[in-house]
């Protein structure tokens, strides 16, 4: 994004200039460039395995094989749409349309359900990748900011989902193996998961071994260099959408065939989630910085929170409320930001 | 003296843009395995002169030869595969991004369609490795200090073949065991035949590395010699176009007309002023009624001496005294409050509200004593107003017009304006007729002259040799961030050859530390 | 005399041409070379005395061609209960739009106002129905003045995050759009309050000569806002700010104070609006109140004529922006469009308003 507006946009377009321009001026230090690099990236996982590891001893079904793979089952759609906001995020801006994406997906999915699995999963898909192509042009090419343009999005792609649906919910048909891709197995392990860590598989290879990947990190750290040496900046940015978009069509699938109806009202806030795990997960708000692997993590982390929840009221020692899972994850966000603001600022020194 | 062949020959190259003629006629020629100096003060073109060459702009007429090609690239990037590299002064590369990464960005080595990471790195290991750094290619970028990442940027303009390296103001963050790496691999790419643009405004950096030097002075080019036969007195003189010993005409500014300033008491002295690389010792005092310039080459500290003092960046070392007490402002409100008010230099960045009113840029600093119960009172910032107007000349259609819409002279004068109207005891102006008419220029030297007589302190910075010896009742002159000489009209030794040939401190001079003149020493004589 | 006019523009130009003799890295905008002359260049299709009667008249026209169309072409159009109705039902956004409005001068933004929304209208009935010291009339002011004072709080947050950790006011406001409303869940457990107060209800189901007390409190609420951006010394300052803020710096004005000020300031309003909402319903429930509150915000400001990038803002604008989002929602709606097309409608017009904006300032 082009340094030409003000804060608001100076909001967003920040969000990836903030480290932009290399400033020749900041002499960080070696070691605490390494510190904070590490502490980024490997906090949140060994956050993750501490929290397993006091979980399975306090709770007694925690590591159960119906626990993992419940956890699994559920949090895959999360996952999906945390992937597809890492490699926005990264880029400097934000997806806020995924929650409404995933729920007129899954409409759309229940609709062609009937077909069977395969066609039931690529048009849903095709469709969020479709309004993905709408943000990422709107955003790359109309140079409205990520933030706005995804909003409408969210409006929109929420409107067409209640239309598309007729305001209710869409029943999947039962018999045409569709719903095995939410329900089933392989080999013990859920669909869903499979699919998840095949997503991330993926998206890690692009990630660390294709230009694309590496481009796209490159624009979120100085977009203006990456433009000056002749990257095609638009171009990416509009995949980046799209692959945003597509991902949220794989999870929209996955809700409808595993809660067997196809919801425009549901996944209202998800986007949220998925900004809140790629955060803790270690990649800038600010963009120019992130990893695939780190999302995964922050995705489980917060995911595990509302699992503990559940067994720490199971438990009747507390009741906390499953609302606690916005403050949790705002919190997070909180803590995260400030310590990131906190490493930027010290560099700029 | 015969004709060599060139790598590079642009020719009668001339750029306008609405209203300015940037560039006419400029000419810049250089040669196989040449390190050349290209030098010129704000405005002379240079800047423009690159981007055309690299294809950031499009020039209007002229030719440019290049390996004996015409080219006419489009875009920098086309110039870079074309031969012709650029650093910047601000390293342009993505911090967060490893070593070769950044290197070999937009064209990593692929292996099945995969990122060939080995090869990628060990090529930037052995690229670096010619110029002696060795290394972990494998890290952040950002993790290196800034001259090694500059080496970076450089290895990468070498990677890509480049016969041409155009060096922007490549040392400006650089430290003295830095720059004479810096100055190795400049070395070392002449050996290997490629040839070096060097712009730079630290004289001594060029005789240490470049052969020729070319001077740029109002989009022409001056001269073209090489750097061994020409001293830096000389270079000044022709960057200001100056010619050194002649005999000033007087009255060319409108200075001086006011009548005689009296100076009083001491309003404001600095001491030590330090701040980052930028600041490293400047003292500076300036009594009411008098007019202390600022003199100094690009670079020298000038404007951050100002900022410094008036509380808009924080200080890391050095006092400042206020009418005799030790202040430490925290923002230009205290400053304000205090009684100082800075004109900045650049009334586009941070002068002007575009979308206000010229009533309302005007007033902007006054507002506070303009409040009553939360309320702006309009009758009197009207009066205010309409006095400025009429006291300045400003030229508007009326004080509710846009200020965007003034001309640049007339914007200058709101600015000016927003100071004087809130009756300062010392006044610090920064360049205060850069880029105005003449008329209006000489409009606005007479009115700071008459605040000194009206017995305002001003501390004006000029890059015009005339409005320092003219208006000035002394000069101090900054170099590379430390003051190094006050010159005054009563010490007779106020006068342009003498600025210049301080700025380029070569000579005999007496470069003795400023003086403050007390109250006793004062003889009557301004 | 055209001399000197030329010579002026010289000037002008060359002001730009120095900026960029300092630095090679700045690249022409679309390559193409930088000017300014003292009046913007003219980018447009339609003659300029046309445009420039949209720009300051727009909203207005729109908004009246709207009414026109509905008088025209919707049954019961012109009755005072649809007044009534869509004056109702558009207070709260232009109540939570004002202070929007204000933060956007400032060049920032606030995305927590639908979940400040929801802490207020969280903490009024449980403070009305669980009295301090068993007084059911302490516990009524109360109730109308903590929530608000608790969401003024939040608003305060957010703006120490802005300006004394320097965070972007995107990020800074995203924390509570997420956390907000969890708090405000947290707080109830999530479960609808249903009450019955009428001394609270008045707020939202009052009525003085005639008229819903919560549009006379948007009548109040705009006017002040209007007085202090266009009147106060407070408002110069805003606009300051948002215009040119290292400039506004320079000249003495109190940045960091003002930023505040701007989003505790939305942040009481949208303490208010959360009571109204509560009121109307006469229910509380944390999960829906003011939810997307912030979009419709955001969408009255700039279809209001404010601009997103700060620096000049318009109360009145903000006014006709949401009572023309409000009348197309009506207008759709009882033409028989269903809600879920409007959404989509409403979309398209953000961005179109957005994209006319961004037209406007190049």
């Amino acid at each position: 994004m082009s340094t030409e507006q003000s804060n608001l946009t100076g909001s967003t377009e920040q969000l990836n200039d903030a480290t932009g321009s290399g400033n020749g001026k900041g002499r960080m230090p070696h070691n605490i460039a390494r510190l904070a690099g590490l502490m980024q990236r490997q906090g949140a996982l060994l956050a993750l395995i501490v929290v397993i590891i006091l979980a399975g001893w306090r709770y007694d079904n925690f590591l159960s094989i119906a626990n993992i793979t419940s956890v699994l089952r559920y949090n895959s759609m999360f996952g999906l749409i945390a992937l597809g906001m890492t490699f926005v995020i990264i880029t400097g801006g934000v997806d806020l349309s995924v929650g409404s994406v995933v729920a007129f997906t899954s409409v759309i999915a229940a609709h062609v359900s009937p077909t069977g699995p395969i066609v039931g999963l690529i048009v849903p898909v095709l469709a969020g990748a479709l309004v993905g192509l709408v943000n990422g042009f709107v955003i790359a090419k109309l140079r409205i900011l990520p933030f706005i343009t995804t909003l409408a999005t969210l409006l929109a792609a929420r409107g067409l989902a209640l239309s598309f649906a007729n305001n209710t919910a869409v029943s999947v048909s039962q018999d045409s193996g569709f719903t095995s891709i939410g329900q089933g197995d392989l080999w013990g392990i859920p669909v869903p998961a499979i699919i998840l860590f095949g997503a991330y598989l993926i998206g890690a290879v692009l990630f660390y071994y294709t230009r694309f990947g590496r481009h796209v990190l490159a624009i979120g750290g100085n977009e203006e260099a990456t433009r000056l040496m002749g990257l095609p900046v638009d171009r990416i940015k509009i995949i980046v959408y799209i692959i945003s978009g597509g991902l949220a069509g794989l999870a929209g699938v996955i809700l409808a065939s595993q809660y067997g109806a196809g919801q425009p009202t549901e996944a209202s806030g998800w986007e949220l989630s998925a900004i809140a795990s790629v955060v803790v997960g270690g990649t800038l708000l600010t963009g120019g910085f992130g990893s695939v692997g780190g999302t995964l993590v922050g995705v489980f982390l917060l995911g595990l929170i509302i699992n503990i929840l559940n067994f720490e009221n199971g438990r009747g020692t507390t009741s906390l409320s499953a609302y606690w899972q916005s403050v949790i994850r705002g919190g997070f966000l909180l803590i995260v930001v400030l310590i990131q603001n906190r490493l930027m600022n010290r560099r700029q020194r | 003296m015969e004709e060599s062949k060139s790598l590079l020959t642009m020719e009668g190259i001339t750029k306008t843009f609405p209203g300015v003629l940037a560039l006419q006629g400029a000419r810049l020629k250089v040669g196989y395995g040449e390190v050349h100096a290209l030098i010129g003060q704000n405005g002379a073109g240079k800047s423009t002169l690159i981007k055309i060459l690299t294809g950031a702009y499009r020039r209007d007429k002229g030719t440019i030869l290049f390996d004996d090609k015409n080219i006419d690239f489009h875009s920098p990037q086309q110039a870079q595969m074309g031969g012709v590299s650029t650093i910047y002064q601000e390293v342009n590369l993505v911090p967060f991004r490893s070593v070769s990464e950044n290197i070999f960005l937009g064209r990593e080595p692929r292996r099945f369609g995969l990122l060939d990471w080995k090869t990628m790195n060990r090529q930037s290991a052995t690229l670096l490795e010619r110029f002696g750094i060795r290394i972990n290619v494998t890290q952040p970028l950002l993790t290196f200090n800034v001259a090694t990442q500059q080496m970076v940027a450089i290895a990468r303009a070498i990677s890509f073949q480049s016969k041409l390296v155009i060096m922007d103001e490549p040392t400006s963050s650089l430290d003295e065991p830095e720059v004479a790496t810096l100055f190795e691999v400049i070395r070392q790419l002449k050996q290997e035949g490629v040839s070096v643009i060097f712009i730079s405004h630290r004289m001594d950096e060029l005789y240490a590395v470049c052969d020729k030097v070319t001077v740029m002075r109002d989009g022409q080019t001056v001269v073209t010699r090489p750097i061994a036969g020409v001293s830096k007195l000389e270079l000044i003189a022709l960057m200001l176009g100056k010619e050194l010993g002649e005999v000033r005409r007087k009255g060319l500014t409108a200075f001086g007309k006011e009548g005689e300033h009296h100076a009083d008491r001491l309003l404001l002295e600095a001491r030590k002023l330090k701040r980052g690389q930028k600041l490293r010792g400047v003292d500076v005092s300036v009594k009411a009624g008098e007019i202390v310039g600022l003199a100094g080459l690009l670079g020298a500290g000038r404007t951050e001496t100002a900022r410094a003092i008036f509380g808009a960046d924080t200080l890391e070392g050095g006092e400042i005294e206020v009418d005799g007490k030790r202040r430490n402002f925290k923002s230009p409100r205290d400053a304000i409050k205090a009684g100082i008010g800075l004109c900045s230099e650049d009334r586009k960045i941070e002068g002007i509200i575009p979308y206000m009113s010229v009533r309302e840029n005007l007033t902007l600093a006054l507002l506070p004593r303009l409040n009553r119960y939360g309320i702006v009172q309009r009758k009197k910032q009207q009066a205010i107003v309409e006095n400025f107007i009429k006291k300045l000349g400003i030229k508007t259609s009326g004080p509710e017009q846009k200020i965007r819409e003034l001309s640049g002279g007339n914007q200058q004068k709101v600015l000016l304006a927003r100071w004087m109207c809130l009756n300062p005891r010392l006044l610090i102006l920064d360049e205060p007729t850069r880029g105005i008419d003449v008329g209006a220029k000489g409009e606005i030297q007479s009115l700071i002259g008459e605040l000194a007589t009206e017995g305002l302190g001003v501390l004006m910075i000029s890059s015009e040799l005339e409005e320092l010896t003219e208006g000035c009742d002394r000069v101090v002159v900054l170099r590379e961030g430390q003051s190094v000489a006050e010159l005054s009209k009563q010490n007779e030794d106020l006068n342009q050859d003498m600025i210049m040939a301080v700025m380029a401190q070569g000579g005999n001079l007496t470069t003795a530390p400023p003086t403050i003149s007390t109250a006793e020493e004062k003889d009557g004589n301004g | 005399m055209a001399e000197k006019a030329s010579s002026n523009q010289v000037n002008q130009a060359t002001n730009q041409e120095i900026r960029d003799e300092t630095n090679l890295t700045s690249l022409p905008n679309n390559s193409s070379p930088p000017s300014s002359p003292p009046i913007l260049p003219e980018r447009s299709f339609l003659p300029p005395w046309l445009r420039s009667i949209g720009q300051t008249y727009g909203a207005v026209i729109a908004l009246m061609l709207l009414l026109l169309y509905n008088v025209f072409f919707t049954p019961y159009f012109m009755t005072i209960q649809t007044l009534n109705i869509n004056l109702t039902q558009v207070s709260t956004i232009v109540i939570v739009a004002t202070g929007m409005t204000m933060v956007i001068a400032t060049g920032g933004i606030d995305l927590s106002v639908g979940a400040l929304m929801a802490v207020g209208g969280a903490a009024a009935p449980l403070i009305f129905l669980n009295p301090p010291f068993g007084d059911q009339t302490f516990g009524n002011v109360l109730s109308f003045i903590v929530p608000v004072l608790i969401a003024g709080a939040f608003g305060l947050f957010n703006g120490g995050l802005i300006t004394f950790f320097r965070i972007q006011p995107i990020i800074a406001t995203l924390v509570l759009f997420i956390a907000g409303r969890g708090i405000a869940q947290v707080a109830t457990n999530g479960k609808l309050q249903t009450f019955s107060n009428s001394t609270f209800e008045f707020i939202g189901l009052g009525q003085l000569f005639g008229v819903r007390f919560q549009v006379i409190l948007m009548v109040v609420v705009v006017l002040i806002a209007a007085w202090v951006m266009h009147v106060s010394t407070f408002g110069r300052y805003v606009l300051a700010i948002g215009g040119n803020e290292p400039a506004a710096r320079l000249a003495g004005v109190p940045v960091n104070r003002v930023k505040l000020i701007v989003y505790g300031v939305s942040g009481l309003l949208a303490g208010i609006a959360g009571l109204i909402v509560i009121a109307i319903n006469t229910s509380s429930d944390a999960n829906k109140v003011g939810l997307g509150m912030e979009l419709d915000a955001i969408a009255a400001v700039a279809v209001g004529g404010t601009p997103l990038t700060g620096g000049r803002a318009t109360i009145f604008g903000t006014l006709i922006g949401a009572l023309i989002m409000q009348l197309i929602r009506y207008t759709l709606l009882a033409n028989g469009i269903p809600d879920a097309v409007s959404l989509v409608i409403k979309a398209g017009i953000i961005l179109g308003a957005v994209y006319v904006q961004r037209q406007r300032q190049s």
